[in-house]
């Protein structure tokens, strides 16, 4: 087990023979880009997993439509994006022709409406058979197939993506190792950090976050001191289901929206929390982080003849983590 | 015996007979596509109803596992013209090996799963499914994106010049894999899995080996979503990546849910509904290419009115009055989570 993960380390810093990179000694540069690229990875997979985590922490509800959600929040984005420059869906932009307000306003269109979305769907379909877990985690499944097959109805099977403004799209001298680096990604670390430090005080100082909290360890008793949980739950779903629009609407910028993404991203999700623990924001962080690094680094540092295993990495990397702790790594038992 | 067992068995004998003689009956479309398809998903829904009804483990893995055998075959058997390592092999070594190579698979999934629980263990399973799609997709060697094409039939069950042969032989496996689990649920070790997924702990303090018996249970799963995985190849002669992605995997949990998650005979009545949706929705015209939209509706509307499925609305027509309680229908059982923390 410890050979397992001392090896890949040994590997990258002293061997990678057969990569297209050298290994970290001989060839820094490469490493600290493929190092930033995962920190970036991991900062969207957050993004995403930290809503889906903040849900099934307090409601033990597994939105299984968090993926749906996220593709979702990416196309309305797209769709506002393009009636702001005044373009139809199906053009193509360059980032020269959109400014940072026809980016954020998109973004914040489709995190509210994404919101809204996640609402109405535990007001509808899941507030009324709260405990019961898996008939929840089904009626999220259908929901999911439902919207897939509709944003297949509109927005159709070709991937499409939200342009980012002008504003980011260019290079920035890192001064380090004369790193030339994209601000884009760099923008996506700034916005996973900050979501991390806004739930972290959301949740540790102000009141709702307190109850949130409380309800998290029980929440019988939490109503029985006259608090309002139906509120909680409704304020935590919201804000869960707006953090996958967010996702969305960065992941769309990022790369592109299609049919498939949604399960990519729920995937993604799901390792995630698998790893960091379910309802842990903290494992979320550590998840996101180890799942970021090890994508980007058997990408980059598996011998070129042998990159398309770097799936069997993730997997390697799930089955180390259930093998020592089956509840994730900062999962606890009841 | 009581009169429920009785009816249950006059119906079942009915269907027995029904299908028999269905290819006397019906066209050679619905013998060689629909039923033989509705069989076959059946059998792969089975396994995982077995894992639910009577283990507590609801896996979407299945599908993933079925795969592993369908792309094990397609890489021992071909012979050159194709993705893969086109070894050549015989057909009988190949299943053989097939099967053995699909449920090894399913023992290192079960052994990882083996100690999670519940929604846990839903989501451990899919994950694993998704990651054994992506393996497929990306790893040129054993099958790349496209598949693996041409795979070499027994001739005597060839699909296209004995449509009813490959019926009757699907007819036959489907139903010794009944017997098979109707049996295995009778022995030592099926009353064993029935206790821990209704109390795992007073199982342990027994002495029973919980996460052992529910890795081995997950194995024998796997053995079935393997035959049901090496009865698609028969049918299709090809197996891709696509047929095991994500979508099938809902698929299958779709038809066992439809069919009722509790009880064997749902896996096949939950495929028919399926398979016959599946062929004639696009036919009509509101819902033309929208179909997945009526599956998803259709799906939804069963987990709200009825969890138990089409079997449990039969129960509950078949008791009359009475309010059998359903047993191990765990869609209906309150949470069994372990809360973990926020922070």
């Amino acid at each position: 087990m410890i050979a397992l993960i001392v090896f890949p380390i040994v590997w990258v810093l002293f061997i990678a023979s057969g990569t297209s990179f050298g290994s970290a000694v001989s060839d820094p540069k490469d490493f600290f880009i493929t190092l930033l690229n995962g920190l970036t990875a991991a900062a969207l997979y957050f993004v995403v997993a930290s809503g889906f985590t903040l849900v099934f922490g307090l409601m033990r509800v597994v939105n299984m439509a968090h993926g749906a959600f996220f593709l979702l929040g990416g196309y309305i984005a797209l769709r506002v994006q393009r009636n702001m420059v005044g373009v139809g869906s199906d053009v193509g932009l360059s980032s020269a022709q959109v400014n940072f307000t026809q980016w954020i306003v998109p973004t914040i269109v489709a995190v509210a409406i994404i919101a809204a979305a996640g609402l109405i769907m535990q007001q509808l379909l899941l507030r009324w058979n709260q405990g019961q877990d898996l008939r929840q985690a089904l009626i999220t499944i259908a929901v999911s197939i439902i919207l897939a097959d509709q944003m297949l109805a509109h927005f159709g099977g070709i991937p499409k993506d939200i342009s980012w403004p002008g504003t980011f799209d260019k290079f920035v001298d890192l001064k380090i190792y004369e790193t030339q680096y994209t601000l884009t990604r760099l923008v996506i670390l700034g916005i996973g950090l900050a979501v991390g430090l806004a739930l972290w005080f959301w949740l540790k100082r102000t009141r709702t976050g307190m109850v949130i909290r409380a309800g998290v360890d029980d929440r019988d008793m939490v109503s029985a001191t006259g608090i309002n949980i139906q509120l909680t739950f409704a304020i935590a779903f919201a804000v869960g289901s707006g953090l996958a629009g967010l996702g969305g609407a960065i992941g769309g910028s990022f790369a592109s929206l299609a049919p498939g993404v949604d399960a990519n991203w729920l995937l993604n999700s799901l390792i995630v929390v698998i790893i960091g623990g379910m309802g842990s924001l903290g494992g979320a962080a550590i998840g996101a982080l180890l799942l970021g690094l090890v994508t980007n680094f058997t990408a980059a540092y598996l011998p070129a003849d042998y990159t398309f295993y770097s799936i069997i990495f993730t997997f390697i990397l799930l089955a180390i983590v259930l093998a020592i702790r089956p509840l994730g790594l900062f999962g606890r038992p009841a | 015996m009581n009169k429920d067992v009785t009816l249950d068995r006059g119906v079942g004998i009915g269907i027995l007979v029904v299908l028999l003689l269905a290819p006397l009956v019906l066209s050679e479309y619905w013998i060689a596509a629909l039923l033989t398809q509705m069989l076959i998903l059946g059998v792969v829904a089975a396994s995982l109803i077995f894992l639910s009804a009577y283990g507590g483990m609801v896996s979407l893995a299945q599908v993933a596992i079925y795969g592993v055998a369908g792309f094990a075959l397609g890489n021992l058997t071909t012979n050159g013209n194709t993705k893969g390592l086109n070894l050549g092999w015989a057909e009988v070594p190949g299943i053989a090996v097939a099967i053995l190579i699909a449920v090894a698979v399913a023992f290192i999934f079960g052994a990882l799963a083996s100690r999670s629980y519940g929604i846990y263990f839903l989501m451990i399973t899919l994950v694993f499914s998704v990651i054994g799609n992506l393996v497929f997709g990306q790893v040129t060697n054993i099958s790349g994106f496209g598949g693996i094409s041409g795979i070499p039939i027994p001739d005597f069950l060839s699909r296209t010049a004995h449509p009813e042969r490959l019926y009757f032989v699907t007819l036959a496996i489907a139903g010794g894999v009944y017997a098979l689990l109707k049996y295995v649920v009778r022995t030592p070790f099926g009353l064993t899995l029935q206790g821990i997924r209704d109390d795992p702990v007073r199982m342990r303090s027994l002495g029973y080996s919980v996460a052992w018996h529910r890795t081995l249970a997950f194995a024998f799963a796997g053995l079935i979503a393997a035959v049901g995985g090496i009865l698609f190849v028969w049918w299709n002669a090809q197996i891709a990546p696509s047929t095991i992605g994500l979508a099938a995997t809902i698929d299958v949990l779709v038809i066992a849910v439809i069919g009722g998650l509790y009880r064997l005979e749902g896996a096949w009545l939950g495929a028919l509904v399926f398979v016959v949706i599946n062929n004639y929705a696009p036919d009509v015209g509101l819902i033309s290419d929208r179909f997945h939209t009526l599956i998803g509706v259709v799906f939804l509307v069963i987990v709200l009115v009825s969890p138990s499925g089409l079997m449990g609305l039969w129960e509950r027509f078949t008791s009359g009055r009475g309010r059998r309680p359903v047993v191990g229908d765990i869609t209906q059982e309150r949470g069994s989570g372990e809360p973990t923390p926020v922070g």
